[in-house]
């Protein structure tokens, strides 16, 4: 859509609207289309990606920079570390990563066999995690990751005892930032016979996964399910837990109490594979302003950095990274960022995506199983579009962008580590952002409820 | 197991001086698989998990959550009750319980043989991926719920909701259902049912009539999303 020179409308068909014309900004196009949608199928809408509305974000947030009173490093002399190491608090065998920036678990059924394998590719280059996802654990994967996080999730599917022992880490997943109180869901046209194989479940069925765990249910049986899961690998690999961003101070404290050694927060605008719109949209909180509730409440129980925090939902960019690492995040996952950088979106399959309904920058189909850049699929022709040597090199590409861009913000505001960011290097752009965030309103010392009013 | 084996006297496990840890760290020995006896077990949790080897582990007592937890190729008796989730996602070997069972027995085993001697409670079954489960008494409400494969085997009563939201697993019941579940009927007896479930009554030791059962199984009314179910999504 653009705008004419006499005021007017041009649509993507090319057709001219007049200004006299009046848009409805409570039935905008896409509420009217949505409507018709809901009349003509009668049925929720599925779809992929994460929340599309906007919310406050990293984008909200600035850093300070060195400057009279504090002295920047050198780019390309001073050393500005990155590793991280979590697990730290019970596990024998902790993990350490080169880079604070992890792969988001991402189910085989969700993605192809070529998709996975590349992440893994990707992530091992530079020295840092990939996770399963709903749907246990391939061997492809497996062999392409040098650490891979192996997820517990309600539906258990593909679990068994000899991937928990050839795992790196274990989470436990409670819920996603893209629908906290959902289960998985991974429609008929993706359970091919291997997908149906892996989950034990008839092949093409529009399949739901449970929403909650089927053999505990609340934090003390959470405490003795870790209890069991260590008991079963020797107390040698580290256990996450993963959870939606919702009522994220007291699940942050639940989740320490019970024994993780590492939290995963996922805020509401985390990517999914397959959600309800109206949950994508309309459940959770912002990522930021999830982070400083978590780490309020380690900081209380004087396990920052302890328990480490591992943030995600609509992380893209390395200021976002940082920005993450500055409000007290250890590292962070990213989805869709990384799917992206496989080659998701991108305008040289156009003319499919056009022919599927949509177009590069907004293809979300992920449920339908047709994705023409070979990522969100299991159809072996367009599987194989995906050269995962490739899409891991691309994505090593990416991961380097994100951690060069961390550093140099970093570096500008004087630290040696990017761990020693913190709230005081930045500002906030918004009223909202900085009550959120916890951080002063840019060229103000105001935190909305935390001083003045 | 060999003769020789057998005879050897059981390692034993006293639990109110030896840890938890101690004895799956044991059980964890692939090589040293034989008897083992254990002993004031006291109610404590994940006794026996993640075991990967043919042991014979006699437990003498009560056990809380998660007792033979990922079993694989053991067999685990206990002589008394079971907390939450005995033999919980069982890859294969034995777990039987001489006692009654807590919540979710069996829950998302994927093989092996899991008996009850007495009640199983609610969500005995849940999320089945191919074990089998034997109860001798009856099981609560929500069992079988979204059981994927293998067979539910109830000689009592079942409570409400029985096989909710059922995929392929079977369910055999020989006393009154409560209710059956979203999606979950009674189904035809053929043969081929009653051989199976003579079968696991016999693996079971359980002396029962396989004609005395009914068996239920999923409709299969829910596998796609249609609009006309949306009372039940
Ligand atoms: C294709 C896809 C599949 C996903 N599958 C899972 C899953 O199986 N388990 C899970 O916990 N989260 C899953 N997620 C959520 C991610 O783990 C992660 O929380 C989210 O993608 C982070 O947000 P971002 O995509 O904005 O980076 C999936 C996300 C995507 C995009």
């Amino acid at each position: 859509m653009a705008t004419t020179e006499s005021g007017g409308t041009v649509l993507a068909t090319g057709r001219q609207v007049a200004p006299s014309l009046r848009e409805s900004a409570t039935f905008d196009r896409n509420v009217i289309a949505e409507i018709q949608r809901a009349a003509r199928e009668g049925m929720y809408d599925i779809r992929g990606f994460g929340a599309k509305r906007r919310v406050p974000n990293f984008d909200d947030l600035l850093f300070l920079g060195a400057s009279v009173s504090r002295y920047p490093l050198e780019g390309y002399r001073e050393r500005c570390a990155t590793d991280v190491t979590i697990g730290t608090r019970f596990a024998s065998e902790p993990i350490h990563l080169d880079i604070p920036i992890t792969i988001a678990g991402m189910s085989f059924g969700a993605l192809s066999g070529n998709a996975k394998e590349a992440l893994g590719r990707g992530a091992s280059e530079v020295g840092t995690s990939t996770t399963t996802g709903d749907g246990g654990m391939t061997p492809e994967e497996r062999e392409h990751s040098n650490k891979l996080i192996y997820q517990l999730l309600p539906s258990r599917y593909g679990m068994n005892p000899d991937d928990l022992r050839r795992a790196d880490a274990i989470e436990v997943v409670i819920g996603q930032g893209a629908k906290p109180g959902g289960g998985g869901m991974l429609l008929g046209h993706k359970i091919s016979d291997r997908v149906a194989a892996m989950r034990d479940l008839p092949k093409g069925i529009d399949q739901r996964s449970a929403c909650r765990h089927p053999d505990w249910t609340g934090p003390d049986d959470l405490e003795i399910k870790i209890e069991e899961l260590r008991e079963i690998t020797d107390w040698r690999i580290p256990i996450y837990i993963k959870v939606g961003a919702t009522r994220t101070y007291y699940d942050v404290a639940l989740a320490v109490k019970a024994g993780a050694d590492a939290i995963v927060l996922d805020g509401m605008q985390g990517g999914t594979a397959a959600t309800q719109e109206v949950f994508i949209e309309h459940v959770g909180i912002p990522i930021l302003a999830a982070i400083p509730q978590a780490v309020e409440s380690l900081m209380e129980l004087d396990m920052h950095r302890k328990v480490q925090l591992i943030v995600s939902g609509g992380i893209r960019t390395g200021a976002d990274v940082a920005k993450a690492l500055a409000l007290g995040a250890d590292a962070v996952a990213i989805g869709v960022g990384a799917l992206i950088a496989l080659g998701d979106n991108a305008p040289e399959h156009e003319a499919e995506y056009e022919r599927i309904g949509s177009s590069s920058g907004f293809y979300d189909d992920w449920q339908a199983g047709l994705d023409p850049a070979g990522i969100s699929t299991q159809e072996p022709e367009l599987e194989a579009r995906l050269d995962p040597v490739l899409g891991g090199r691309r994505l090593a590409n990416y991961l380097r962008t994100l951690t060069l861009e961390c550093q140099t913000l970093a570096r500008a505001c004087g630290k040696s580590h990017v761990h020693n960011l913190e709230p005081e290097d930045l500002c906030a752009l918004t009223i909202e952002a900085a009550a959120m965030a916890r951080v002063p309103l840019a060229g103000t010392s105001w935190i909305p409820g935390v001083n003045g009013i | 197991m060999s003769a020789s084996q057998t005879a050897a006297p059981p390692l034993h496990f006293d639990l109110r001086t030896d840890t938890v840890r101690a004895l799956n760290s044991r059980l964890h020995d692939p090589d040293g698989a034989g008897r083992v006896q254990v002993s004031n077990p006291d109610g404590r949790h994940a006794i026996a998990v993640g075991i990967d080897a043919p042991y014979e582990v006699e437990i003498d007592g009560h056990v809380g959550y998660y007792c033979a937890g990922m079993n694989k190729q053991a067999t685990v008796r206990v002589h008394g009750n079971c907390g939450v989730g005995v033999a919980e996602n069982m890859m294969s070997g034995r777990v039987i319980v001489e006692g009654s069972a807590s919540q979710a027995a069996g829950a998302t085993a994927r093989g092996g043989l899991l008996v009850v001697g007495g009640d199983a409670s609610a969500r005995c079954g849940i999320s089945l991926k191919g074990a089998n489960i034997v109860v001798r008494g009856s099981v609560g409400h929500m069992s079988a719920f979204m059981a994927q494969r293998g067979c539910l085997v109830v000689c009592g009563d079942a409570g409400e909701a029985l096989g909710d939201s059922l995929y392929e697993a079977r369910l055999y019941v020989r006393g009154e259902v409560a209710s059956l579940g979203a999606d979950c009927i009674a189904k035809e007896m053929r043969d081929e049912h009653l051989e199976q479930l003579r079968a696991l009554l016999e693996a079971a030791e359980v002396d029962a009539d396989p004609a005395d059962f009914r068996r239920y199984g999923s409709a299969r009314q829910l596998y796609n999303f249609k609009i006309d179910n949306v009372g039940v999504y």
